[in-house]
């Protein structure tokens, strides 16, 4: 390391611009701040030796020394705009319609352009390998240039020294020479204070600073942002974070996802509202909507615990432990989970009541049954001793080349196949007829009885995302450091005044980070009676 | 140069080395969290989950530790899926002959009414169990999301085949044979 010796004595770290004690500009530094040739010093962090501009020799430098460029961090920062730009272009894959598939969809849709989107992982964007090493190389970048920033800035600033050197001063913004033989440094230093600056002296120099602190601003700010992505990695720990989905049938309980077995739902009742129709007030909007506009949703819930030892498809063995309502804004909140409702079905069929009759008279009755679609029995006997056997069930009926098939377990078109056995006839053929919403089929076209539909009852499913989340206090944090760190910086300045005295008068100078009127008005103020004159701005002087 | 300065360039190495090996290891616990929550069904190679499930319409329980020392085949299907009906026949072609080297047939079935799946067991000759993941617990827990999804898990109950959509009879004999523990 080749130390610099600075003529007062001070020993400078290599690569330092302007001498941390006097302020001296180094002679063949100053390409390293843009000043050769310059009249004023440029002062960013006050010349000091930013040691990644100097220091190149293994691996692990180079490295860090990528990362510590300004110009790196802001490249990766439009980079990653950009992208965020691009992943706006086409839906993400969320908001594809459900039950279609990414990997095909995009091609459908967009053509080519889709399945580069696609294959790119734009779909999916932030949860897409690239972005994030994109947001992550974003914060070591953070981290990297804050670091070999605020070193050498807090080290600089904390041995700067009263007296400063001739150079330095005369290549400050603010600077004025007074040749005068009747200068009061004693009422300076005074009115200096009253402005409430600190004053210290070096051999008759006086050199006043306040707010030094609005220089951490910017490193307090990026702190809060280290810590905000590191909430947001949190959130990769289940044991912090949970955001799942559950949907639960009226009159089911169910384990709820993402608790790991340890809660079940029971969903008591879903209630929907709509605003009334007859009510002067929304019909308007609702003729806009063209459908009824929903008022609340609400699932009216009791959730479980289990109390047993947790083995994945075994009945579990439950205890109550609350009987709670969730509506839009008002979740339920049970240990450290919530459920927001957040989705719904409606008018799925739950009982569907049949009545066996006469072929040609729907008036006579042989009796009714009422068949649970989520469980219903073989057979059902009617109280004139006529047996229903289901022959089949398809809970969701289509028809597939000409054959009935179920496409799904939800009784969302329930059909039957019906077998009917005359009493005492269990043993003979019976009549065959197949029955669903709409359709009643009589198997041989010589039945002789009906079974015909008489009523049915449906029910809703409720959807409610289930979330867990510790994660939240660190993502608060951060955004609190973050304000700081802002606040910090903008609503406070630092300025620097140095005064020299010289042989026929004195020199004074002075520095701010920003808001030069009112530093030159401070100096103008604590000048007053002291028989110095104010000092004039260089920059505008030559602007 | 100076004994100090040689020092001072050690030890900001090793800060920086160390930095970088948080920031870097920081940076891989997420990008592998990430990929793992997009993984589907339980890899090749890995130990498969315990369960108990009821057999289709009666009580008695199966659990997938009981049958340690045997090969297990878990099937994942239901009777509205159309391609799992066409390997169900395979499946009780060979059942028998491999019921005998020790080999078992779970069918997990993820309908929700028995009748159903009765019928079908009694049109399709079906006398391997059935099991009854009534709420789709064990398709979760081995994060199935397509049916039929087959896995092979062998004598010491690590998954060695594992297979996302219809089997032909060929390979379904096949991979039986993988799973059946030697004698």
């Amino acid at each position: 390391m080749n130390e610099i010796t600075c003529e007062c004595g001070h020993v400078n770290p290599e690569g330092t611009v302007l001498c941390e004690a006097c302020g001296k500009p180094v002679e063949d530094n100053q390409h390293l701040n843009g000043n050769e040739n310059q009249a004023l010093l440029n002062m960013r962090y006050d010349g000091s030796a930013r040691r990644s501009q100097t220091y190149n020799r293994t691996f692990i430098d180079k490295v860090w020394n990528f990362f510590s460029s300004v110009k790196v961090g802001v490249w990766l920062i439009v980079i990653t705009l950009i992208a965020s730009a691009i992943g706006t272009l086409l839906p993400q894959e969320m908001y594809i319609p459900p039950g279609s598939d990414a990997s095909t969809h995009y091609k459908d849709q967009y053509g080519l352009i889709g399945q580069i989107y696609y294959q790119l992982g734009f779909h999916n964007l932030f949860s897409s390998w690239w972005y994030m090493l994109l947001l992550a190389l974003i914060g070591i970048s953070i981290i990297i240039a804050s670091l070999d920033r605020f070193i050498p800035l807090y080290k600089t600033l904390k041995t700067q020294k009263p007296k400063r050197h001739d150079q330095f001063m005369k290549k400050q913004r603010i600077f004025g020479k007074t040749e005068s033989d009747s200068i009061d440094m004693q009422l300076m230093k005074e009115n200096l204070k009253k402005n409430r600056y600190k004053v210290t002296e070096e051999d008759g120099s006086l050199f006043a600073e306040k707010n030094r602190f609005s220089r951490w601003g910017p490193y307090v700010n990026h702190i809060g942002l280290i810590v905000f992505l590191l909430g947001t990695l949190l959130r990769f720990v289940p044991a912090l974070y949970v955001d799942d989905f559950v949907w639960v049938r009226e009159g089911e309980t169910k384990m709820i996802t993402g608790t790991e077995g340890q809660y079940y739902i029971k969903n008591e009742d879903f209630i929907l509202e709509n605003y009334d129709e007859n009510d002067e007030r929304f019909q308007e909007a609702i003729m806009r909507n063209g459908q009824p506009v929903p008022k609340t949703y609400q699932t009216n819930a009791v959730i479980y615990e289990r109390t047993d030892d947790i083995v994945v498809g075994k009945d579990p063995e439950l205890k109550e432990i609350k009987e709670a309502q969730a509506r839009v804004n008002h979740p339920i909140k049970f240990e450290n989970y919530t459920l927001y409702q957040a989705s719904y079905q409606q008018n799925e069929f739950n009982e569907m009541t049949f009545k066996l009759h006469d072929m040609d008279d729907e008036d006579s009755s042989y009796g009714e049954f009422t068949i649970d679609l989520n469980d219903p029995e073989t057979e059902y006997e009617l109280d004139s001793g006529h047996v229903v056997v289901l022959g089949s069930y398809f809970p969701e009926y289509e028809l597939d080349d000409g054959k009935p098939v179920s496409v799904s377990k939800y009784p969302r078109n329930p059909a039957f196949v019906f077998n009917v056995y005359p009493p005492g006839e269990s043993d003979g053929e019976p009549e065959v007829s197949f029955a669903g919403i709409g359709a009643n089929v009589d198997g041989s076209g010589e039945n002789e009885f009906k079974v015909g539909l008489v009523d049915f009852d449906v029910r809703d499913v409720t959807g409610l995302t289930v979330r867990k989340d510790y994660t939240l206090p660190f993502i608060a944090l951060g955004g609190a450091i973050f304000m700081i760190g802002v606040i910090q910086g903008m609503y406070w300045n630092h300025r620097r005044i140095w005064v020299k005295p010289k042989d026929n008068g004195v020199w004074i100078a002075g520095h701010t980070n920003k808001n030069w009127v009112a530093l030159k008005r401070e100096i103008e103020k604590s000048t007053k009676g002291t028989g110095i004159e104010p000092p004039v701005d260089q920059q505008e002087l030559k602007d | 140069m100076k004994q100090s300065t040689l020092k001072k360039k050690k030890k900001r190495l090793i800060f920086r080395t160390a930095m970088l090996a948080v920031m870097v290891g920081l940076i891989a616990f997420a990008l592998i969290s990430n990929l793992k929550d997009d993984k589907s069904v339980v890899a090749k190679g890995e130990q498969a989950p315990n369960f108990q499930l009821n057999k289709f319409g009666t009580d008695e329980v199966v659990s997938l530790d009981d049958l340690e020392g045997q090969g297990v085949m878990i099937n994942f299907w239901a009777t509205y899926c159309e391609p799992c009906k066409e390997e169900m026949p395979y499946m009780e072609e060979l059942y028998s002959e491999y019921k005998d080297k020790n080999v078992e047939i779970l069918a997990v079935n993820l309908d929700s009414t028995n009748i159903v799946v009765e019928r079908f067991q009694e049109r399709y000759g079906l006398s391997f169990p059935i099991l009854h993941d009534k709420n789709g617990q064990v398709m979760d827990q081995y994060n199935v999301s397509r049916l039929p999804s087959t896995l092979f898990v062998n004598a010491d109950g690590v998954v060695e085949e594992q297979v996302v959509g219809p089997l032909t009879l060929d390979k379904l004999d096949g991979y039986l044979n993988e799973i059946t523990p030697e004698t």
